[in-house]
């Protein structure tokens, strides 16, 4: 596929996954993202790969974690509630350090909730949805390419750091076709062999992939040596881009699609006279704290917005202290902020001038 | 003289937590026996459940994954599907397999996969000190059937070579025992016969071992082998239960 | 040369050797085990005939048998 192409996104991850290498899928459906296992279950078989429609998203994700111990580049895609029937599984995987992607296609939630974009899952995705202390990456992606290089890189980085990666996407840009370049690209070479995989103990001492620990001080041991892990992701993962902040007087903060909207809205800022920048996670574990501490360092004012009530914010607050006031606005459920909406916030921020 | 009998190679010469009596120790002897008599140690991959048999992977001498309970079908399908030539095989007890996993265990033999399931059916569940399973006998006291167990209460025990020979995936299921030497060779052909029906590439198989439980039955190790034959083994028949699969 | 040998070490004192011996020749010893079992242990070497009905009922395979 050379060449820019037209794609849905959901599809795009597809064969973004397929480029990457990634030979196993299991999957269900549940809107907003059946086109990703629909487009697998067709792809898979051209590759000489695995698709499989589990019969839950509980024993999908615990088909990846096999599939995992068993070497394989796997990947699993899911809506919100999908997600969260994964999180005893994830839990798992990042215990037994198995590298696997999981892509959450966000819908507004709670509950069944609906099904069209949200952004009301990251709590869920960077503080852990799962039990026990552990981190995944989480990147936030905010086009259809991006989308697609960052699905591609997952792996390598899953297999990097022997952990999972999600990709925090949501409906709209799931849904949304956008031109996109799929390069296809071959695994890092430095990326050390699976010894420790369970292929089977020929010639070699038996592998055991567990995370069950009844001695709590191997299990404390087992979690330092994990946390040593995740310092070692955080230092070399951060990730965001910044757009207008350097003379900026209200930055706006925003991931993903929500991103997009907040530029419109900038643009619009601009043409007042008004100095509007934006600075975009796009890790969003790690979270770029000290990169938004510089990026804001001028700005009398910070506008966090999300597509939900307020989560992201409070890794903005964390970042800022009380350096300056952390204003948010947010629409949710499904709903998504206009370029308007968000532009009467900047202007009623910089009139009240709190 | 010459040895007749010994530990076989693919099982580890370790102490076993096991409680005295407990036939788990049996089960495991024989898995290793036929792994040994198939020459696969060497491309098997265990799947331990949660449960009494949580360690599972000390006691054999090939590669071993835990699953999370329950979940251990769909392990093996995630290994199997990404490494066909793989022998894999999960060991569950009744909590895990027919309670919490009852999803799982359906789908995998629906689907037909090509993976041996051990089930240790010993009517309670012991690792978490002896509650109501799945498997449970009516009028069954345990922690949480004080009074026995209500089937108009807590529902009847579920049979499952019977669920799961309805299923046209099932290629080989048969439940066993251990209560006596002339038991325990029969399952040990049973055992073999579920291994190579993955190895020759038939379907899915699953052998159903009636188990003891001396500590949470209140019973001695012998008296308890005795429960099996007496109880059990009435409501739940010994027996190969594979349907020739109808065509189409 | 033994016909059986009992691993004393291994043995949780079950009894399932001593109760399935068709010959009845195995008993449980006198003394402790390291965990406080009294291990399985044979009377009549004589009349053991080697049929390893004791091992394939022990769950600790802490019996080799010889003929």
């Amino acid at each position: 596929m050379a060449g820019k192409v037209l794609m849905k996104g959901n599809e795009a991850v597809a064969e973004a996954a397929i480029m990457a290498g990634c030979r196993c899928f299991f999957g269900y459906p549940i809107t907003p993202q059946n086109e990703i296992p629909e487009y697998m279950s067709r792809r898979m078989p051209e590759v000489g790969g695995v698709f499989l429609q589990a019969e839950s998203e509980v024993a999908g994700s615990n088909m990846v974690y096999g599939a995992a111990c068993a070497g394989a580049r796997v990947m699993t895609t899911s809506s919100s509630p999908g997600i969260s029937l994964m999180q005893e599984a994830i839990s798992y995987m990042a215990g037994a350090e198995l590298p696997c992607v999981v892509v959450n296609i966000v819908r507004g939630g709670p509950g069944l909730g609906g099904i069209q974009g949200a952004q009301s899952d990251y709590f869920q995705a960077t503080k852990g949805g799962g039990h026990g202390d552990y981190h995944l990456l989480v990147f936030g992606p905010s086009t259809v390419q991006e989308l697609v290089d960052l699905t591609m890189e997952a792996f390598d980085l899953a297999d990097m750091y022997r952990n999972p990666v999600m990709i925090l996407g949501d409906a709209i840009l799931g849904q949304m076709m956008e031109p996109v370049e799929m390069r296809k690209r071959p695994p890092r070479a430095d990326l050390p062999p699976k010894t420790w995989a369970a292929t089977g103990a020929a010639g070699r001492p038996k592998n055991i992939i567990t995370s069950l620990y009844l001695d709590p001080a191997k299990l404390e041991k087992h979690n330092l040596r994990l946390a040593e892990k995740h310092r070692r992701m955080a230092a070399e993962q951060v990730r965001y881009a910044t757009h207008m902040t350097e003379d900026a007087d209200v930055v706006l903060v925003a991931y993903g699609t929500t991103a997009r909207i907040a530029r419109a809205a900038l643009d619009r800022a601009r043409e007042r006279g008004l100095r509007v920048g934006l600075f975009r996670p796009i890790s969003l574990w790690p979270f770029p704290y000290e990169a938004l501490a510089a990026a804001t360092a001028g700005a009398s004012h910070v506008l966090v917005v999300e597509m939900s009530l307020g989560q992201m914010v409070e890794d903005v607050r964390l970042a800022l202290g009380d350096t300056k006031p952390v204003h948010f606005y947010g629409r949710t459920g499904g709903m998504s902020p206009s370029p308007r909406e968000i532009l009467d916030e900047i202007v009623k921020i910089v009139e009240r001038g709190a | 003289m010459q040895k007749v009998f010994g530990r076989p190679e693919a099982l580890a010469d370790v102490p076993t937590h096991y409680c005295p009596g407990c036939t788990h120790g049996i089960i495991h002897r024989l898995i290793a026996e036929v792994i040994d008599e198939l020459g696969v140690r060497e491309r098997t991959v265990g799947i331990s459940p949660v449960g009494c048999a949580v360690l599972a992977y000390d006691y054999f001498n090939c590669d071993f994954v835990e699953a999370s309970h329950g979940r251990a079908p769909a392990v093996a399908t995630g290994i199997k599907r990404a490494s066909p030539n793989s022998v894999v095989f999960t060991y569950q007890g009744d909590g895990d397999l027919a309670s919490i996993g009852a999803g799982e265990i359906v789908h995998a033999a629906s689907r037909g996969e090509r993976i041996t399931v051990i089930f240790v059916n010993n009517a309670i569940y012991g690792m978490t000190g002896g509650q109501m399973a799945p498997t449970t006998l009516p009028g069954q006291k345990t922690t949480t059937s004080p009074r026995g167990r209500d089937p108009e209460v807590a529902g009847h025990p579920i049979r499952v070579c019977e669920l799961l020979s309805s299923l046209s995936g099932a290629a080989y299921i048969a439940r066993v025992s251990v209560t006596s030497p002339a038991n325990v060779a029969k399952a040990r052909r049973a055992v073999k016969k579920a291994f190579e029906t993955q190895l020759e590439g038939r379907g899915f198989s699953l052998v159903e071992f009636l188990s003891t439980c001396p500590t949470n039955w209140g019973m001695t190790p012998v008296e308890a082998l005795k429960w099996v034959d007496d109880k059990m083994a009435v409501y739940y028949p010994l027996g190969e239960y594979t349907r020739v699969p109808e065509v189409g | 040369m033994p016909k059986v040998v009992f691993n004393e070490e291994r043995c949780k004192g079950c009894e399932l050797c001593v109760t399935f011996c068709p010959r009845k020749v195995l008993t449980m010893a006198e003394h402790f085990n390291s965990k406080g079992f009294h291990p399985a242990t044979i009377t009549d070497e004589e009349r053991c005939n080697s049929c390893t009905a004791c091992a394939r009922m022990c769950p600790e395979v802490a019996i080799e048998v010889y003929r």
